[in-house]
């Protein structure tokens, strides 16, 4: 360690003003400051300062990941293996999936960090670190067998135009791991929607739908037939995204953000009764067989929990006002089950609604701070009078 | 005493439960040493808007409460010498900036006589005129903007936190013990400058009689965590300045100060101050004047390695030097070591011994530890990302992180609107403190406060 500090203070010059890799000054500092916490000492203001940065913030986000990541690669592999009638071991399973997720992860944080890096460089600013977070979800988003040049393009539209144009980390309007999955969405239907995609290498004749898929089937049919059992759905034995499957990883990892104090309860828990009430409210029109499946349901389908708990919290996308976060997160959930149930275009509500409810977050700040402008002005008058 | 003014309320008592009680090594323990320190600074930097005028040059002679340099565009605001000597060095920085008025302490303390006299049988306008002449009025300071009262007006109330909060405070009961009278007699005089009240506010572990029992006040209970012993927090949950409005405040040593003005016709300096923090070998308590030197406390009573001087706390103080001497308003100088080391992958491991107000180390398992926390920024400066997290050390209804943007791009009325006037930046100090972006929040919040003083005047 000592050698190595000394080694990056002997050709720190170099990258200083004046020095020969001058111009490269933000990506040197990036990699000094990832291998040792910079000796600044405070200069203004508070003499001591907590031991928490963006980097410790975003590192214990991308691990409360984990779980639904490790989760994930298994269940790349079980599934496959079940659509190809074949048993295989829980080790076998998870290579499989190792080797499905690892390249998208590797692609997409290549793809990423350069850009960031280049952009960085270009405007003389320190590394941002959001994309550790970004570059960890989007993988987590998209199918298994999703071509890796998909992945590079949407990666790069999301960090270009989802977020550097806007100023980078901190400046941006929509969640870019969002934005890069709707690009997705968007600009190849055929690789992100349908039967065939949710299953890595998956065999013909076996029926890869998901639940959401099952259930918008319903409305033709009259009658909604879960391949899946609501266990099944809540543990994450079904087709479906990487990370998006189990909703008690997802718990897991919503643990360690609560716990930490780095993601907000108050958005989580939200989003949660939106979606129940959102969910009962059609259980009670009960109108057709979608309808009808019980409003719990919503909560363990599709990517309403990973929503939820990775992707509304966001905090630079979501309200910032803790007022805000309650009427954001509720209409996330009542947006994200009224997309699915009643516009059967789009399967998967929850990417639709946490995007929407991206652009209406700074408006509702805007009126739950004007209500403490107004109370203040009224304890004026009140004063005036 | 007691016979004629009696309080007419029953005691209040507000609890409030957002903000952090931040555990550091080395608190003062009670015992007081009394010093006779030779050299002595007046600081024109300690006050905030002052422009200060030179009334003495190199080798005059001064007494106690001699005028050693006036406000430029306030010239009835004097400031006086707090011991008799000679002046030493009159010490200029960048742009020939005023730094330091030096004073060499003469062996027998003279003063000047201001006439000793009971405030209760004297006008308001005489009163004035005597903290005005012996240069005390600097003592008595104003909200909005912190700056020293405005002698022309006539505050709204005027405030004075009995306790303190901030990380390693020194204990207001033990500094005003045996000074009950020169804190009456201060209270006194105070209570003839405001049509409104003098509110004395009380921590839950308050037991002093000089408080309790003292008249002319309406006494407040505070319960709960830093910052709420910080006047600025009390006041906006007493009554909350508006917009025009200006209430004055002062500290429990200043009105003692005051007091001992009335009651000796002196200005007496002296004041009790902590040393503390994790590289004192022996925190305790000194008796030593206002402006003295720090030289006699820190001698022998520094553990070896690179600490930093504070006057004033840990969150809120001036960066001093070792031979450097203490601020005007300051009873605290605080000593940590100095951070400037790098530290290899510090973020990534698990922590176990660093502090944060998130749990996102572990030593979220030993929430009772005292800590040693150096001057490391722990991090590189960010943009702000991260939300909510003002909002749990600022009991304050008021939007921390909007006002802050607010002040960021200069926008006067939505400063006025989210509450500019409630603030100070020590109140902001802990939000400072937690933010994971280390956004100088302090030094915004006092540059959008000069905004509108400029603005307003």
């Amino acid at each position: 360690m000592k050698a190595l500090r000394k080694q990056l203070d002997k050709i720190k010059p170099q990258f200083q003003k004046g020095g020969k890799f001058e111009k490269l000054h933000s990506s040197f500092d990036a990699f000094e400051t990832f291998l040792f916490v910079p000796d600044k000492t405070t200069a203004h203001g508070s003499h001591i300062r907590d031991s928490i940065d963006m980097k410790r913030t975003m590192s214990i986000v991308v691990i409360a990941m984990i779980p639904a990541l490790i989760f994930g690669m298994w269940n790349i592999g079980h599934q496959h293996f079940l659509s190809i009638g074949e048993t295989a071991a829980l080790l076998e399973k998870f290579l499989f999936g190792l080797g499905k997720a690892l390249p998208i992860i590797v692609v997409s944080y290549v793809t990423g960090l350069g850009i960031e890096f280049a952009f960085a460089q270009f405007r003389g600013h320190e590394v941002n670190e959001g994309f550790l977070v970004s570059g960890m979800l989007i993988p987590l988003v998209v199918p298994p067998d999703i071509p890796l040049w998909m992945v590079a393009v949407a990666t790069a539209f999301a960090v270009v135009i989802g977020k550097e144009v806007f100023g980078g980390t901190g400046m941006n309007i929509l969640n870019p791991a969002l934005t890069a999955r709707a690009f997705l969405f968007f600009a190849y239907p055929a690789q992100l929607s349908g039967d065939k995609v949710w299953i890595a290498e998956k065999a013909d004749a076996y029926s890869g739908a998901t639940p959401l898929a099952e259930a918008a089937a319903g409305i033709d049919t009259g009658v909604v037939n879960f391949t899946h059992s609501f266990m099944d759905m809540f543990l994450g034995v079904i087709p479906g995204s990487i990370g998006e499957t189990s909703t008690l990883a997802i718990l897991i990892g919503a643990a360690i953000l609560v716990f930490t104090g780095v993601g907000s309860l108050r958005i989580m828990l939200s989003v949660v009764i939106g979606g129940i009430f959102m969910g009962g409210l059609l259980n009670i029109a009960g109108s057709n067989a979608y309808m009808d499946v019980p409003f719990y349901y919503h909560l363990v389908m599709g990517g309403f929990a990973f929503g939820a708990v990775y992707m509304a919290t966001d905090p630079v996308t979501a309200s910032q006002t803790n007022t805000g976060k309650l009427i954001y997160g509720f209409f996330i959930g009542l947006m994200a089950v009224l997309i699915r149930v009643l516009n059967p275009a789009y399967p998967e509500g929850m990417m639709l609604a946490i995007l929407l409810m991206n652009v209406f977050a700074p408006l509702i700040d805007h009126y739950v701070v004007e209500a403490n402008i107004k109370r203040r002005l009224k304890r004026l008058k009140a004063v005036k009078a | 005493m007691r016979l004629f003014e009696t309080s007419t309320t029953m005691p209040k008592t507000i609890k409030l439960t957002k903000g952090l009680n931040i555990r550091l090594k080395g608190a003062a323990e009670k015992n007081l040493k009394v010093l006779s320190p030779r050299m002595f600074a007046i600081k024109p930097t300690d006050f905030i808007g002052v422009f200060p005028r030179l009334l003495v040059k190199e080798g005059d002679l001064v007494k106690a409460g001699s005028p050693v340099f006036i406000d430029k565009y306030r010239d009835n605001i004097t400031f006086t010498s707090p011991v008799s000597g000679t002046i030493a060095e009159i010490k200029r920085g960048d742009k020939r900036l005023l730094l330091e008025i030096r004073i060499e302490a003469d062996e027998n303390n003279t003063y000047v006589d201001f006439g000793a006299a009971e405030p209760k049988s004297l006008s308001k306008e005489i009163i004035i005129e005597k903290l005005m002449a012996s240069g005390l009025w600097s003592l008595i300071r104003q909200r909005p903007y912190a700056v020293i009262a405005n002698p022309l007006q006539t505050p709204k109330a005027i405030y004075i936190s009995a306790f303190d909060t901030a990380p390693l405070a020194p204990d207001f009961d033990f500094m005003v013990k045996g000074q009950g009278e020169a804190f009456q007699t201060g209270i006194n005089a105070l209570a003839k400058l405001t049509d409104g009240k003098i509110h004395l506010n009380i921590g839950e572990n308050t037991k002093a009689p000089e408080f309790l029992n003292s008249t002319n006040t309406e006494i407040t209970t505070f319960k709960g965590p830093h910052p709420i012993g910080n006047v600025g927090i009390q006041i906006h949950h007493i009554d909350p300045i508006n917009k025009g409005e200006t209430v004055w405040f002062a500290g429990v040593q200043d009105v003692i100060t005051i007091g001992n003005l009335f009651l000796k016709g002196v200005y007496d300096a002296s004041i009790i101050i902590a040393l503390a923090g994790s590289e004192v070998n022996q925190p305790q308590y000194y008796k030593t004047f206002r402006c003295a030197e720090i030289a006699p406390m820190i001698k022998n009573n520094i553990k070896p390695g690179n600490p930093r001087y504070i006057s004033g706390n840990v969150l809120t103080g001036t960066k001093i030097r070792h031979d450097s001497f203490t601020s005007f308003y300051d009873n605290i100088v605080s000593v940590i070591p100095e951070g400037d080391y790098h530290e290899f992958l510090g973020w990534a491991l698990p922590g176990i011994g660093k502090y944060s107000f998130s749990r996102t180390f572990f030593s979220w398992l030993t929430p009772n530890k005292e800590y040693t926390l150096d001057t490391n920024l722990h991090g590189g400066e960010r943009a702000f990302v991260m939300t909510g997290q003002y909002e749990k050390v600022l009991p304050m209804d008021i939007y921390p992180m909007q006002l802050v943007k607010a002040i960021m791009t200069e926008d006067i009325d939505l400063m006025e609107n989210l509450g500019i006037y409630e603030v100070e930046p020590e109140d902001l100090a802990l939000c400072e403190f937690i933010d994971t972006s280390k956004t100088e929040i302090q030094t915004i919040v006092r540059k959008g406060l000069e905004v509108m003083r400029k603005e307003m005047s």
